[in-house]
């Protein structure tokens, strides 16, 4: 029977690629090892091998096809002494594929873990964006490339360094094209040394420059923390406000998906914890990019906590010369009046997914963004819940000492009276993150969970 | 007093620079002898302000090691940036930050450089270029790299002074820096102060490669041994060092060969060295009584000398009197120069 070629899963979170390019016509021999075609995901473009011997049967997928599910069959090999009147032997049609293929981990029990959908129309308008502004589509990873290329075009002070941030054009691809416009002395490829590097943007950032310094991702930064807490969160402060550092830390935080435990940790409430920092994770693509545009700007050391699993989301981005988005605001994103649910950064798919579902039950939920960890908005979820009487706090990380906590005692400790419940948290697993795709699905927080403790709190 | 050049403070110390360091003019054998001997005075001042329970917290002093700083400055021009880790009322004075506000932060008092909000270990000033005072054991020599690459990123001419101890040579991140400064041919020396213990663990305890100057060499880093006890030496190798740097070569190590008379902190007890040992280097290498011997020998009158000691002394007390009568910072302060 003729043996399929699908199409490759070529990174932890891609769900589809775009196939570029066939570089075999059909009828052509192919040997294992062989490069077959091209295919674009969204971090970079790869080249797919065969790995069985045989003559290109049919090509199911022409190239130039976009956004092509990971697992639909995209050729067909024939074996030794088969033809092509075996083809109709293959399983699935390719147009029946391309709709239906389910990815890989579908193939197990649980459904893919990362399957997150785009991020959802808010029902709030942003009011940081005039009325009638021209909005663009993008992914996040573009809105965040072009802010720090807006600020670097708008100061020569700014400059970007981590590992494979120049060359490379981004191990996720976030920086993408800068190196081209910008040249090697503003964006920097860095060895693989997170504390050293670290410590040379801060020493940098000491003498007036503003350095963006990427980390691959943040539980890398694990090396670094004590330059960025000894040394850029506390200098100032030891200095008597003679000497600063006006420099951002930035990169994937969070769980990606099947990393396991060491790939896959929120640092918010690690970070959240400090003076002297500011803490960012956004959700929405504008909010990526005006948010960033603030923190290359600010004055301090600011942690901008991005998510892997966010990058390729499109959203709406508006075509402003200079859209800045300001540090510590919250956001409603859907306005309600039974509960009020709080989160940021990819916790937030959880939460307007459970705004949905509650919706249908009659439960009207008030979805706030914090998008800023710290400062905290309090005032925005204060005065939500004077309103709502009920709180859930969603995120990734554990509870333990978790930005979810803080909520919690702030709304205690200046909403007291105006509770009708306990806040409930919904947070990751009090466990490391595991691998199996099953388990990892249970470690992380679930929009079921979400609505289940809105329910809670509610008394349904 | 023994003759400059003899019994050096460790066994290695003849390799330096072969024979005799270039003379000075009096001039600078004068202004080495005033600005080492501010450095002691204020330190045995702060010593005992330490032991009258003014100063607080941790108080490391730099007696015995006054050469290398005063050396390093006389060999740097306007603009070269100096960072040190927590060893470091000496480099402040030798930048020319003023004793006043050295002396009240140390006695936590509004009128020390960070307001009283640093202490000993933390003290900064923009206009002297010296970014810290740092406390944690190494993080400064990659702050120090990345005052360099600043320098590279302006192409401004300045090199950066990082200086550090023989413990904190054994810091990984010494090596991330390392790295990078060669890679990028970062403007930076490195000036490795081996006072012979880290804290109480001697060199021979805690280093397999007790060459420091060797300390670079799978980076290609030059480096060299300085008899750090001669001020002379020092700035030599300095200009040296810093002619390399400013050629765009990159990154230069000095290991600077001393000691310190004292304790690594005032608590420390020193129980881990003899006696006769600090006695031996204080008797035949101090830094400044070499100084004050060779002036002597040339015919300065000891007049001279006295009227710079009473300079630096006058300078002294008034910085013990003006951090013991300088109001504790205001209650507001705790709040501020958290952000800005």
């Amino acid at each position: 029977m003729p043996i399929q070629v699908l199409m490759p899963a070529l990174s932890p979170t891609m769900e589809k690629g775009n196939l570029a390019k066939w570089l075999k016509k059909e009828g052509e021999t192919i040997k294992s090892g062989d490069v077959i075609a091209e295919i674009e995901t969204d971090k970079a473009t790869m080249e797919v091998e065969a790995t069985d011997e045989g003559t290109l049967g049919k090509i199911l997928i022409p190239e130039g096809t976009a956004d092509v599910a990971v697992n639909t069959p995209i050729a067909t090999i024939l074996a030794d002494g088969e033809s092509a009147a075996d083809l109709a032997k293959a399983p699935a049609p390719a147009a029946k594929a391309a709709e239906s293929a389910p990815p890989a981990a579908a193939k197990a029990e649980a459904p893919a873990p990362k399957a997150a959908p785009a991020p959802q129309a808010v029902a709030e308008p942003d009011p940081e964006v005039p009325a009638g502004t021209e909005m663009i589509t993008q992914t996040i990873r573009e809105a965040l490339r072009d802010a720090m290329a807006e600020e670097m075009r708008r100061d020569p002070d700014v400059f970007v360094m981590g590992e494979e941030v120049a060359e490379y054009q981004g191990a996720y691809k976030v920086t993408q094209g800068l190196l081209q416009e910008f040249g090697a002395r503003r964006v920097i490829d860095t060895p693989i040394t997170e504390h050293g590097f670290a410590g040379v943007g801060v020493g940098a950032a000491m003498t007036g420059l503003k350095p963006v310094v990427e980390f691959m991702t943040f539980n890398f930064a694990m090396q670094a923390i004590d330059q960025i807490i000894n040394s850029a969160a506390k200098t100032l402060y030891m200095s008597g406000g003679q000497m600063g550092c006006s420099i951002v830390f930035r990169g994937p935080n969070g769980a990606a998906a099947r990393v396991a435990a060491q790939h896959s940790q929120d640092y918010s409430a690690w970070y959240s914890n400090v003076p002297g920092l500011k803490v960012i994770a956004p959700y929405s693509a504008a909010d990526y990019k005006g948010l960033l545009k603030a923190a290359i700007r600010d004055p301090n050391p600011v942690i901008f906590l991005e998510n892997e699993v966010l990058y390729g989301h499109t959203g709406e981005v508006p075509k402003l010369d200079d859209f800045i988005v300001p540090i510590g605001k919250a956001r409603i994103v859907r306005s309600g009046s039974h509960v009020s649910i709080i989160s940021w950064s990819n916790g937030m798919t959880y939460a307007l997914k459970a705004a949905d579902e509650l919706a249908k039950e009659g439960i009207e939920a008030e979805v706030i963004d914090l998008r800023t960890l710290r400062p905290m908005d309090t005032e925005t979820i204060i005065n939500s819940v004077k309103k709502t009487g009920r709180a859930v706090t969603v995120e990734e990380g554990w509870a333990q000492s978790g930005v979810g906590a803080e909520i919690a005692a702030r709304i205690m400790e200046n909403a007291f009276d105006y509770l009708d419940a306990p806040v409930a948290r919904v947070a990751g697993k009090d466990v490391p993150m595991p691998y199996a795709a099953n388990l990892e699905k249970l470690a992380l927080p679930s929009a079921a969970e979400v609505v289940e403790a809105a329910k809670a709190v509610c008394y349904r | 007093m023994a003759a400059p050049k003899k019994a050096a403070a460790s066994a290695e110390h003849d390799k330096t620079n072969g024979g005799s360091p270039p003379e000075f003019t009096r001039e600078q054998e004068l202004k080495a002898l005033r600005d080492m001997l501010l450095i002691r005075r204020f330190e045995e001042k702060a010593g005992q302000l330490y032991g009258m329970g003014a100063i607080g917290g941790f108080c490391h002093l730099y007696i015995g090691q006054e050469a290398v700083v005063v050396g390093m400055q006389m060999a740097l021009k306007e603009g070269d940036q100096v960072i040190t880790g927590y060893r470091d009322h000496g480099h402040m004075l030798a930048t020319g930050m003023d004793a006043n506000g050295v002396m009240a932060e140390l006695t936590g008092r509004r009128g020390g450089y960070s307001k009283g909000k640093g202490g000993s270990m933390h003290m900064f000033s923009k206009e002297k270029h010296f970014y810290g005072g740092h406390g944690i054991v190494g993080a400064q020599v990659s702050l120090g790299t990345g005052l360099a690459f600043a320098n590279n990123y302006r192409s401004n001419g300045n090199v950066s002074v990082t200086y550090f101890g023989d413990g904190a040579a054994n810091q990984g991140q010494v090596y991330e820096s390392f790295n990078m400064a060669e890679l990028w041919k970062l403007p930076v020396i490195y000036v490795i102060e081996n006072n012979r213990y880290a804290m109480g663990t001697s060199v021979s305890r805690a280093s397999a490669q007790q060459d420091f100057s060797k300390r670079g060499v799978s980076f290609n880093i030059p480096g060299k041994q300085v008899d750090g006890m001669d001020v002379r030496a020092v700035k030599a190798a300095g200009e040296e060092a810093a002619a390399w740097c400013r050629a765009g070569k990159g990154p230069y190590i000095l290991e600077m060969q001393t000691y310190r008379y004292r304790g690594h902190s005032m608590s420390d007890p020193a129980k881990y060295r003899t006696r006769e040992e600090v006695e031996k280097v204080r008797h035949d290498q101090d830094p400044i009584e070499q100084v004050r011997n060779r002036l002597l020998a040339a015919k300065v009158s000891e007049a001279d000398l006295k009227a710079i000691d009473a300079e630096v002394r006058d300078i002294v007390n008034a910085s013990a009197d003006f951090a013991q009568h300088d109001p504790e910072p205001d209650a507001a302060e705790l709040w501020t120069d958290v952000y800005r």
